[in-house]
């Protein structure tokens, strides 16, 4: 069983390592980093009105998360297979010893400390509200960590799409309109308008599958394992997608 | 050494390779000719495990590319068509990717990196980005990536295709050392390099083996002894059966 999984695993810091290096050998994860950190503070001071609240917390900043992730995400992930598609380094890659669950994991992962980067460089927002009051630390950090299991299950999905797709703008443009989906069904005015076609059964099954209600109860500082275990399976399930879709390329 | 057993391989309705065999001994050079679609890159791909094959099996060093893909790729070096290759890293990153990816001993991958990094003749542009590096030492990259783990088995997809003669002769030479001690095959259509480099040759036509013999013998197939009649007189009169 070990030996299995090792197989089926091989590969996988080496894939990491190669990955994080491609986003910071190009301007790619600067960029990336750049334009989110810079969306995610005019969303949470400007939009979110983080300074007339009067509470020193963090809800205005936690609550674009999803919006912002819906967008900025997919274009993270979605070199991972096009590219290697577009330059025929898939070939490469395929002719190596390789267990494809490695690899996908691998570029996964990859993807996700670029994004866990970006979270991290926001710390500084979490230590002026320190500043500014007595803030409830653990439920920010609670927030924190929900938040980069969802940046996890995005990401999850613009992988996965990438494989599909093997074109980067194509796989961009419907891993968006998934994650919109996924995002968006939890949006009171798409519920109310699920509510009033379907009835209340139905729109609470569609709220319960949206990323927006499973990351509510983290932004009021509940740790809800439902949450953490829903953004968990939403991650493996996209992530067993990836791996079918990397290895349809054996079939040619 | 590598055993080539009835490969076949269909894309939709084009039945691309029908029934491909032949082995390849230790010391020996094959030159794998034919036609643009002919199956030559298909066939290469199958060996190297970068395609299932319908049916049929490659046997390299032994061991089957289909029940034990990852123990024969491990004895197979691959150099794919346009030699493809990370851009974004330097020549020593991107084999010492390969050699952490091939989970070659620790202790080992910096003597492998070097030696074929010394092998290739790319030392004086280990600097360098490969976006940034001309066609003939990309190409030489792409070959010391494939020889990195110093295999048994070499399967390389036109090795010289789109190099300048001396670029050429260049890679030619670094095939002419490794030949003692691995089975290599190589795909071209630059005709003129096969009695050079290679000392058997396998012709192949619309995914079948037309002719396997050496180059002298193939060419004393044609009325004035040259390989090219050759070669165009064997596809053309498999081209007249099937019409």
């Amino acid at each position: 069983m070990t030996g299995y999984l090792t197989r089926q695993m091989s590969g996988f810091s080496a894939t990491y390592r190669r990955e994080l290096g491609a986003y910071f050998a190009t301007p790619m994860a600067y960029v990336f980093l750049a334009v989110f950190l810079l969306a995610l503070g005019l969303f949470t001071w400007e939009a979110g009105r983080f300074f007339d609240t009067g509470v020193a917390d963090l809800q205005p900043f936690f609550v674009w998360h999803p919006w912002l992730y819906m967008i900025f995400l997919p274009a993270l992930a979605m070199r991972l297979w096009a590219d290697e598609k577009a330059s025929g380094t898939d070939e490469l890659l395929l002719s190596l010893p390789l267990g494809i669950p490695g690899l996908v994991l691998g570029k996964l992962m990859a993807a996700w400390t670029v994004a866990a980067a970006g979270l991290l460089l926001t710390l500084p927002m979490w230590a002026s509200v320190n500043f500014l009051g007595s803030p409830d630390n653990t439920a920010i950090a609670l927030a924190y960590f929900v938040s980069l299991l969802m940046a996890g299950a995005y990401l999850s999905i613009g992988a996965a799409v990438s494989a599909l797709t093997g074109s980067q703008v194509t796989s961009f443009v419907i891993s968006v309109v998934i994650a919109f989906v996924f995002t968006a069904a939890g949006w009171p005015l798409v519920l109310s308008t699920v509510q009033s076609l379907f009835g209340t059964g139905f729109a609470d099954i569609v709220a319960r599958f949206s990323f927006i209600t499973q990351f509510e109860g983290a932004q009021r500082g509940v740790l809800e394992l439902r949450a953490v275990a829903y953004f968990l399976g939403f991650t493996a399930t996209f992530v067993f997608l990836n791996c079918l879709w990397a290895s349809r390329q054996r079939l040619g | 050494m590598l055993e080539v057993k009835a490969l076949e391989k269909s894309y939709g309705a084009k039945h691309a390779v029908r029934g491909v065999s032949f082995t390849v001994e230790k010391g020996t050079v094959l030159g794998f000719l034919g036609p643009n679609g002919a199956g030559k890159s298909t066939t290469m791909r199958m060996i190297a495990g970068v395609l299932e094959p319908d049916s049929g099996d490659a046997l390299i060093d032994g061991q089957s590319i289909i029940s034990d893909r990852r123990a024969a790729q491990a004895s197979l070096g691959y150099l794919p068509e346009g030699a493809p290759l990370y851009e974004d890293m330097t020549p020593p990153e991107f084999l010492r990717f390969l050699a952490e990816a091939r989970a070659l001993p620790r202790k080992s991958r910096r003597d492998a990196v070097d030696r074929a990094i010394a092998d290739a003749r790319i030392l004086s542009v280990s600097h360098q980005r490969i976006g940034d590096l001309s066609k003939g030492y990309r190409r030489r990259v792409g070959l010391a990536g494939a020889i990195l783990h110093d295999p048994p088995v070499l399967v390389l997809d036109e090795p010289t295709d789109g190099l300048d003669p001396n670029q050429k002769r260049a890679v030619r030479a670094l095939i002419a050392r490794m030949a003692p001690s691995k089975a290599i095959i190589i795909s071209t259509h630059t005709l003129t390099e096969v009695p050079a480099m290679c000392h058997r040759a396998v012709l192949i036509d619309r995914g079948r083996v037309i002719a396997d013999d050496t180059p002298a013998g193939l060419a004393r197939r044609s009325e004035d002894g040259s390989l090219e009649s050759a070669f165009s007189r064997l596809t053309d009169q498999v081209e007249d059966e099937t019409l």
